[in-house]
């Protein structure tokens, strides 16, 4: 029964989100409140009918009913309890599924804090986004059902990919996907302000704390992504521009750069049509991101199992979508008004630099994706595009937009003094110059060009990110403190500074070596001495392995002792490497076992990683930014006061009834 | 209307294009993943290129006459290697099979520090810088692998990491018929 619950639960859904879809949109163009209403109804609605689904599926992966196909293919009954309820989004439908529960929470969200929100413009945000909830169920129902059954039933299931089996990877899948989902919201917004032909700075407003905490979110997932592939399949890389890693990060380099935009649209009212654009990419990319990963056009090393079915429907979809939201945007985007002069140099031509330097990294991520595909398709021949194109071609386009984040938030709007601005930063210049030549030489002892201008520009990054805030702090005396936009801002661009100088150090100064060890073997790198003390057997819930203890010593003193694992899973015989990590501020000890020597002794791998945690870092500061960002106070408030003035506005009108 | 407003949908619905053309390849049997060569039954390219060890010497097709070898086709940068690596090395220390290596696109010394960390399997490494003999073999990504008999005949090709099962299944069963059917031991 709890399958068919489940299934008929999405069934229920999929006409809510048709209702959800029609009866606000046309009430918002009759000017019908009953029908405009209807929308936020029915998302409360769609809510809970996603969530008995999403909860049945869970249900069964909890009881391990290997009766459904989907938990046959993706659990065991000897998988621990926190990995099957994990197992729900562990492949392709529970994946969809979540991503559709998800966007109901969304569209909830945007129903409870929605009160400053005219009612027109909510009517056609809930249609909106009960359209891509719609696309969403049908491709569940028709082509991807996660509740059918199987007949014979399993007697026990083929477990979940041990690959998967790991604690990164219960919260990455949510994360990475509150952010694609999340841009719906901004997506939304934007067609709903093309639809009413109101595109101004109000719009903006609205959109800017929902587009940041989808962008929090995204930046969350991807690091957490980045974080499982370094310490889960053991060799020690972090980022590896596989075409399923590029579907995640092109949607964050449009957020990121929508964030930018839309902070000129608000407060300058200047580039509208562009904003609307970025705001339609940045969902479209989530949506193609999912396309490319689900569909098996791309060849990855993820994986995942494909189907060209889902693949022509995906593709229909994204043509509904993204070709009408296209096409309105053509039909549109040429009658909205410019918004205030500027000039050459001012804050407004600093962020569109930002802008064009993120859409170009965007494009070449694009190309290096798509070219292989494309090249194929038209039978050009065949090419493999992998890292030497993305480093070669990526890292020269992100130079200069760090250098962009030390002089943009301290140059005015509209007009900026660009020598007053250089008096100030000279110092910064040269104290990031020399910190560029100290951090390397007092951690490794060397150092090159690269390393050091790397380095010089993240703390560049950081330096000048302070001194922009001690500005405004000495500005702001007497007054109240300076909002949270402010501070959430300056940490993101710290936490940039941060990321490069993680990448450069890591980069430039690991150490790698492949070793045969036997127990009592010591190898030293880079001062630190490790020792394989022993390798012996353990056994795991659904796996058996073999555990090595290393000691790591450093000055003759005991700094870490390490485990690596080399496992086997019973169902899906894969053997796995667990890395076992001692992590510290300014440098990782990574071990992993590798493979059992005939000889005796084991092959092992060792890293020495200095400032590896800072690639992670990076991003958190970035994260910990934008939420700091969406909580300033000025949303609410001005939300209040719309309220407030649209209530008094609404009384005097009542008295001024009365009186006649 | 102006035109640029309208190029943001031109250029969508030409990558639609793209990709409605890939699903219907595929929809026609074509696997992705498994790109049938057009080179199996076919003499190997003709090549001669220099050894990623000895960059003095050169290594030629003549060469892959004579004996069945493996031929598989890797990168230091490409990760998928790195999953069948381990692989290759069990197999070049367990069985006599002759395994030759193309070094794809890569740089030599990374090249060379990959096989220094992680094991040589490799009789030959052939050192393809530029990756022109890779194109004539029909590489689409590493890895690759393919299965050549005694007379220099092209009978096999796999696209992507070799794993145990297809080893087991197909690769050494081919490679085992084809030493009997030349009179190899």
């Amino acid at each position: 029964m709890i399958p068919e619950i489940g299934h008929f639960a999405l069934v229920l859904a999929l006409f809510i989100a048709l209702i959800q879809t029609v009866m606000p949109i046309v009430g918002a163009y009759r000017g019908m409140p009953e029908l405009m209403a209807m929308g936020k109804l029915a998302a409360s609605a769609q809510l809970l009918f996603v969530s008995i689904a999403f909860a049945m599926l869970t249900w069964a992966f909890i009881e391990n009913d290997f009766t459904v196909a989907y938990v046959a293919q993706n659990s065991n009954s000897a998988l621990p309890i926190q990995y099957r309820i994990s197992a729900v989004w562990g492949a392709h439908e529970g994946s969809l599924l979540l991503w559709a529960f998800l966007l109901s929470l969304w569209t909830f969200a945007v129903t409870i804090f929605s009160k400053s929100l005219p009612e027109h413009f909510l009517a056609r945000v809930m249609g909106v986004l009960g359209f891509v909830s719609v696309g969403f169920l049908l491709f569940i129902l028709m082509t991807s059902n996660p509740f059918d059954r199987l007949f014979p039933a399993a007697l026990d299931g083929r477990d979940l990919n041990p690959l998967l089996q790991d604690p990164g990877l219960i919260i990455h899948p949510p994360m990475l996907y509150m952010g694609y989902v999340g841009f719906s919201v901004a997506f939304a917004f934007a067609i709903a302000a093309l639809l009413g032909g109101h595109l101004d700075a109000t719009w903006a407003r609205w959109s800017r704390p929902w587009t940041t905490v989808s962008w929090v979110f995204l930046t969350v997932g991807i690091a957490l992504g980045s974080w499982w592939a370094y310490y889960e399949l053991g060799w020690g890389g972090w980022w590896f521009w596989d075409p399923v890693e590029n579907a995640s990060f092109m949607p964050w380099l449009a957020g990121t750069a929508l964030i930018h935009s839309l902070a000129v649209t608000e407060k300058r009212g200047a580039f509208k049509s562009w904003t609307v654009l970025l705001a339609i990419m940045a969902f479209s990319l989530s949506l193609l991101g999912s396309f490319l990963v689900r569909s098996g056009v791309l060849v990855s090393v993820h994986a995942f199992a494909t189907d060209p079915a889902r693949g022509v429907f995906i593709l229909v979809f994204l043509c509904v979508v993204i070709g009408s939201s296209l096409a309105l945007y053509a039909w549109r985007a040429p009658n909205v008004k410019g918004g205030g002069s500027f000039e050459l140099f001012s804050r407004e031509t600093l962020l569109l630099a930002n802008n064009v330097l993120l859409m170009v990294a965007l494009a070449t991520v694009l190309m290096g994706t798509l070219a292989p595909l494309v090249l194929d398709a038209l039978g050009l021949g065949k090419i493999s595009v992998g890292p030497p194109y993305f480093d070669t071609v990526f890292v020269p386009i992100m130079l200069p937009l760090v250098i962009l984040i030390g002089i943009g938030p301290m140059v005015n709007w509209r007009k900026g003094d660009a020598s007053a601005l250089m008096r100030k930063l000279r110092w910064i210049i040269i104290v990031s110059v020399i910190l560029g030549l100290a951090i390397p030489l007092m951690a490794m002892g060397r150092t090159t060009l690269m390393v050091t201008a790397a380095v010089s520009l993240g703390a560049w990054a950081i330096l000048s990110t302070a001194q922009y805030l001690r500005d405004r702090m000495v500005r702001n005396t007497g007054k109240r403190g300076l909002s949270a936009g402010v501070y959430g801002m300056a940490i993101a661009h710290m936490g940039m500074g941060v990321f490069v100088i993680g990448v450069t150090l890591s980069s430039a100064f690991s150490v790698e070596r492949d070793l045969h060890m036997r127990a009592g073997d010591s190898v030293e790198m880079n001062g630190y001495v490790f020792t394989l003390d022993s390798v012996t057997p353990v056994n795991g819930p659904n796996y058996r392995a073999d555990r090595g203890q290393v000691t790591v010593t450093l000055d003759g003193e005991k700094v870490a002792q390490l485990s690596p694992e080399k496992r086997t899973y019973f169902v899906q015989t894969m053997p796995m490497t667990e890395a076992s990590i001692d992590a510290s501020l300014f440098r990782d000890l990574y071990v992993a076992l590798a493979e059992q020597r005939e000889e005796g002794g084991w092959a092992m791998r060792v890293y020495h990683k200095p400032f590896q945690r800072w690639i992670w870092l990076g991003p958190l500061l970035m994260a910990l930014g934008g939420l700091l960002a969406a909580v300033d106070r000025r949303y609410r408030t001005s939300a209040k006061r719309i309220v407030q003035a649209r209530q008094k506005l609404s009384s005097q009108l009542a008295d001024e009834g009365a009186k006649a | 209307m102006k035109a640029r407003y309208l190029l943001p949908i031109v250029i969508f619905f030409a990558m639609v294009a793209v990709f409605a053309l890939v699903l219907y390849q595929i929809g026609q049997g074509r696997n992705i993943k498994d790109v049938p060569s057009p080179l199996i039954g076919k003499a190997v390219p003709q090549f001669e290129l220099p050894l990623l060890l000895q960059p003095d010497q050169t290594f030629s097709s003549e060469q892959l006459k004579g004996h069945v070898s493996l031929v598989n086709v890797w990168a230091s940068w490409c990760v998928s290697c790195r999953y069948e690596h381990p692989l290759l090395v069990e197999m070049s220390q367990n069985t006599d099979i002759s395994i030759i290596g193309i070094n794809y696109k890569d740089e030599r010394p990374d090249a060379l520090k990959w096989l220094r960390d992680m094991g040589d399997p490799y009789e030959a490494s052939i050192y393809d810088y530029d990756g022109r003999a890779a194109i004539d073999w029909g590489v689409y990504g590493t890895p690759e692998s393919f299965i050549v008999d005694q007379q220099g005949i092209i009978r096999y090709k796999h696209t992507g990491p070799i794993s145990v099962e297809k080893l087991e299944a197909e690769i050494m069963p081919l490679i085992r018929e084809l030493r009997q059917q030349g009179g190899e031991s």
